[in-house]
């Protein structure tokens, strides 16, 4: 067997037995040694056991997407050879000791017996199972032992020279039986190195919105705590101090956003994180923003529902939800980012124009983009320049002043001669309350007239393929990578991809696309097709096919290759 | 008499009742605020809906109008993000303790250094009559017209029992009272809580400005100091004590959040760190 170009790892366990742990040191080993990476996790909402994967994909050039296929499987708990049966194929190498095998799996040939156990135990604990796991994948992969020893002695340091020792032994086992499993067994891997990778970064999906956010001068994180979204915050808290980012666990959504907008209000950068649930309660203070004009960044971090639904899985199907939050009419900007390095670079330019069109703004993402992370060069990091669109005020400043342009100058209390009166009622110029007919009109019209310049900045939809094409397929935010390589794979003349990073308002420039194709496809994470439906709203263009799924879990590329043959072929 | 730079000198139109309790806690305010020769540039008046949610409009003062119950929230990331300023937060008692109940509460816990002024009208105005938290028992109202079975809200005693760092409670009938302790709020450092007692003759026939007079008190020679005996206090209904209950020193908010520990410029002033961010991403290097 060969194990070319690409090859894909899952790691199976329960929570708790350091399956993350293992990811983490993998993923920075295997880079350093000169190989992509990309990693994905599916897991449960408990804390311990239950059955947690992570895939690791090995790759001699970039690959992003999450694969169904399992090249190598390492299984540390019983049940997980049932979990993933179906993506086991008569391919699949298995390592593992006895007792984490399946029943129906014993007579499987491909079984390869890996004594971790019997290892860890020999050097003091069973502790040390983690460190002999990675040891053996990094040996299979011929990466550099001296690499992992210095990981773990930076990791180890703190807990003494014995952990430390231990560790290294632990590794040093484990790494001579992968170089042995891989010289005794009948497979072979055939992947380029490629030594330039040592500088890259890697990022999750998490991290590049949060490391956006903070380029992009936020200062304020408000939030309650909600998987997936809860990782921004936890990231911007353990760098509050030094970042100069005021992040505070607040009593609730209601209190998280309302924060976040009073914070606007006095010249702040607020954030709020949070995931379906938690933004339902938010959504009044949404329309608070939109009739104040007060900015806000909302990153939504989309999981199943509704209510609690399925905690820890994604979905697509809060589309709706932040395109028709708030009760009352006003323009908004929904992003939805589909690659991490576009998460980073989205997260500046959400910040930016919050502030220059005093709407909310939303970061529309999803666990999956959460909890995936691979290696960006510094090339595919995107730096966008911090606007700053606060004025000092003159004495006679009027917050709501009318003119030509809907944007009136925002000022902020204490800065300038002028007094600075927000209000959530209708209001007049200066912000008081008002019931002026000729005003209510004029000032529903400033607020609402913005959306025709947003939409003249709108992020285009990224069209890939043969502009002589019959077939559209349509995707929007983090099926990005699987869809675009599931029609790599397919290589049809005929169909294109459009996909959309900014689903609200949508670029004019979707039109032409969308008005040309025989036959439309859309791609989504969710049950009723959600952007198929804005698509026919802004365009009245209908979808022909689609391709939905809701069950939580992510595309694979293979699932995706075979289902969109099907509705072309059908 | 020096001019009070918060009285609005142009025609504003507003739309309090005649003889409503809101127009002496109005004047008391803008007094307050004068006397503590502060520049209206400078104050920020967050507050919520109702009656008495519509003060930032009636006086000469950033002022951000916001949703029902939830004044405190908003006020406590404006002092956060600019500790420069003097952040008052405002609203009636159905927004501070029906609506923003939970706000209270948290806030309390979380010390900002604002002022909390509730218009305890013990009804609700704005939405003409219908029972707040304060309402008496048995009291009838359109939409308790068996009459309110709730107990009413003990706010001082709920205060006080979480160790709130300054909890007064006035009448507005005695403006100058009123104005005293509203200073002592604001130059208190931490949380205040000033419950107002006021009228509202349009829509509570039970608290009258009579009512008030003759079941009302000011304390006098308490020490402000002594928790037990606040809430001692704090549970007399008859006649209900007016004036400081207590007050404590705890360390505030917005000096203990991580950008402030040892850089006081306010945060909105700052820009972001790239150098700091920079280092982050290298870190994501090895
Ligand atoms: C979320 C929400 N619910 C209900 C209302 C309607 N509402 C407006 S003011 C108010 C209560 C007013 O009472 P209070 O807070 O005591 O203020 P007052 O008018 O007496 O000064 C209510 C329920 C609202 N504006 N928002
Ligand atoms: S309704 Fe009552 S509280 Fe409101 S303004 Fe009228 S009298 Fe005052």
């Amino acid at each position: 067997m060969n194990l070319e170009k690409e090859v894909s790892i899952v790691l199976g366990g329960a929570a708790g037995q350091g399956i993350q742990t293992i990811e983490e040191s993998l993923t920075k080993i295997l880079k350093l040694s000169g190989y992509n990476v990309f990693a994905t996790k599916e897991y449960m909402s408990r804390v311990r056991g239950g059955i947690n994967t992570t895939e690791i994909v090995i790759s001699s050039e970039k690959k992003r997407s999450f694969l169904k296929r399992i090249d190598l499987l390492v299984t540390f708990k019983k049940g997980v050879l049932n979990h993933l049966k179906d993506r086991i194929s008569d391919k699949t190498i298995i390592l593992g000791e006895k007792e984490n095998i399946d029943e129906e799996f014993l007579d499987n040939k491909n079984i390869i017996d890996i004594p971790i156990q019997e290892i860890s135990k020999n050097i003091g604990n069973t502790l040390f199972s983690n460190t002999v796991g990675s040891g053996i994948i990094l040996g299979i992969f011929d990466c550099d032992l001296e690499l992992f020893n210095k990981y773990l002695e930076d990791k180890f340091s703190k807990k003494g020279e014995e952990i430390v020792n231990k560790n290294l032994e632990a590794a040093k086992e484990g790494y001579l039986l992968g170089k042995k499993i891989l010289k005794d067994s009948n497979f072979k891997i055939n992947l380029e190195k490629n030594g330039k990778l040592k500088d890259e970064i890697i990022l999750s999906g998490t991290e590049a919105v949060a490391l956006g956010a903070a380029k992009a001068g936020c200062n304020f994180v408000s939030f309650y705590p909600m998987t997936p979204s809860t990782g921004v915050s936890t990231f911007l808290a353990g760098h509050s101090k030094d970042l100069g980012i005021i992040v505070e666990q607040v009593e609730d959504e209601i209190s998280a956003i309302n924060m976040a907008i009073g914070s606007w209000y006095a010249g702040a950068r607020g954030l709020v994180t949070t995931s379906g649930g938690g933004f339902s309660l938010m959504c009044e203070a949404v329309s608070l923003s939109g009739m104040t004009e007060t900015p806000v960044v909302v990153y939504l971090a989309q999981r199943p529902g509704p209510s609690t639904g399925l905690p820890t899985r994604t979905a697509q199907a809060d589309l709706e939800l932040a395109l028709y939050s708030g009760h009352g009419e006003f323009p908004r900007i929904i992003y939805s980012p589909g690659k991490i390095e576009e998460a980073y670079e989205i997260s500046q330019i959400a910040f930016n124009m919050a502030d220059k069109y005093q709407i909310p703004v939303f970061i529309l993402s999803d666990e999956y983009l959460a909890d995936t992370f691979y290696n960006l060069s510094d090339d595919e990091l995107k730096t966008v320049k911090k606007e700053n669109h606060v004025v000092k005020t003159d004495f006679d400043y009027k917050r709501y002043q009318l003119s030509e342009n809907p944007i009136s100058e925002r000022g902020i209390p204490g800065f300038g001669e002028g007094i600075v009166l927000v209000c959530g009622n209708e209001h007049d110029e200066f912000g008081d309350i008002t019931e002026d007919v000729d005003l209510i009109n004029k000032m529903t019209k400033k607020r609402n007239k913005k959306l025709d310049l947003i939409k003249k900045e709108a992020i285009a939809p990224e069209f890939i393929g043969n502009e002589d094409y019959k077939n559209l397929i349509v995707s929007w935010g983090t099926t990005y990578y699987p869809v675009k390589d599931a029609l790599e794979k397919l290589n049809l003349k005929d169909t294109a991809l459009l996909h959309f990073s900014q689903v609200y308002p949508i670029s004019d420039s979707a039109e032409k696309y969308l008005k040309k194709a025989e036959k439309i496809i859309n791609i989504e994470l969710n049950y009723s097709g959600q952007l198929g439906r804005l698509l026919k709203r802004e365009f009245g263009t209908e979808m022909n096919d689609s391709i939905l799924k809701y069950d939580g879990r992510a595309f694979s590329v293979e699932e995706l290759t075979e289902k969109i043959e099907k509705v072309l072929m059908g | 008499m020096e001019k009070n730079p918060f009285q609005r000198t142009e025609k504003i139109d507003i739309s309090w009742c005649p003889g409503c309790g809101n127009f002496a806690i109005k004047a008391s305010l803008s007094n307050a605020l004068s006397k503590l020769k502060l520049n209206p540039q400078n104050v920020a008046i967050v507050s919520g809906i109702g009656q008495a949610g519509k003060m930032p409009h009636y006086i000469t003062v950033n002022g951000f109008h916001t949703l029902h119950g939830r004044a405190i929230p908003a006020a406590t990331a404006v002092k956060t993000t600019n500790p420069e300023l003097t952040v008052i937060a405002e609203g009636g008692d159905g927004d501070m303790y029906a609506e923003g109940g939970n706000h209270l509460i948290h806030a309390i816990r979380r010390n900002p250094n604002i002022t909390v002024l509730i218009h305890n009208n013990q009804i609700y105005g704005l939405t003409k009559g219908q029972a707040s938290p304060t309402t008496l028992v048995s009291t009838k109202t359109p939409t308790q017209p068996w009459g309110v079975f709730e107990e009413p809200l003990n706010s001082i005693a709920l205060a006080i029992s979480l160790n709130a760092s300054f909890v007064a409670r006035t009448f507005s009938g005695n403006i100058e009272k009123t104005e005293e302790i509203i200073i002592e709020a604001i130059n208190h450092k931490g949380l205040s809580i000033v419950d107002i007692f006021h009228p509202c003759p349009s829509f509570n026939k039970v608290n009258t400005l009579q009512w008030y007079k003759e079941h009302t008190y000011y304390l006098e020679g308490h020490d402000v100091t002594d928790r037990k005996k606040a809430f001692e206090k704090s549970l007399e209904t008859d006649k209900y004590p007016l004036g400081i209950f207590y007050t404590c020193e705890k360390p505030v908010f917005e000096d203990v959040v991580p950008p402030y520990i040892s850089e006081k410029t306010p945060i909105w002033k700052r820009e972001p760190n790239l150098e700091k961010i920079e280092e982050i991403m290298n870190s994501k290097r090895t």
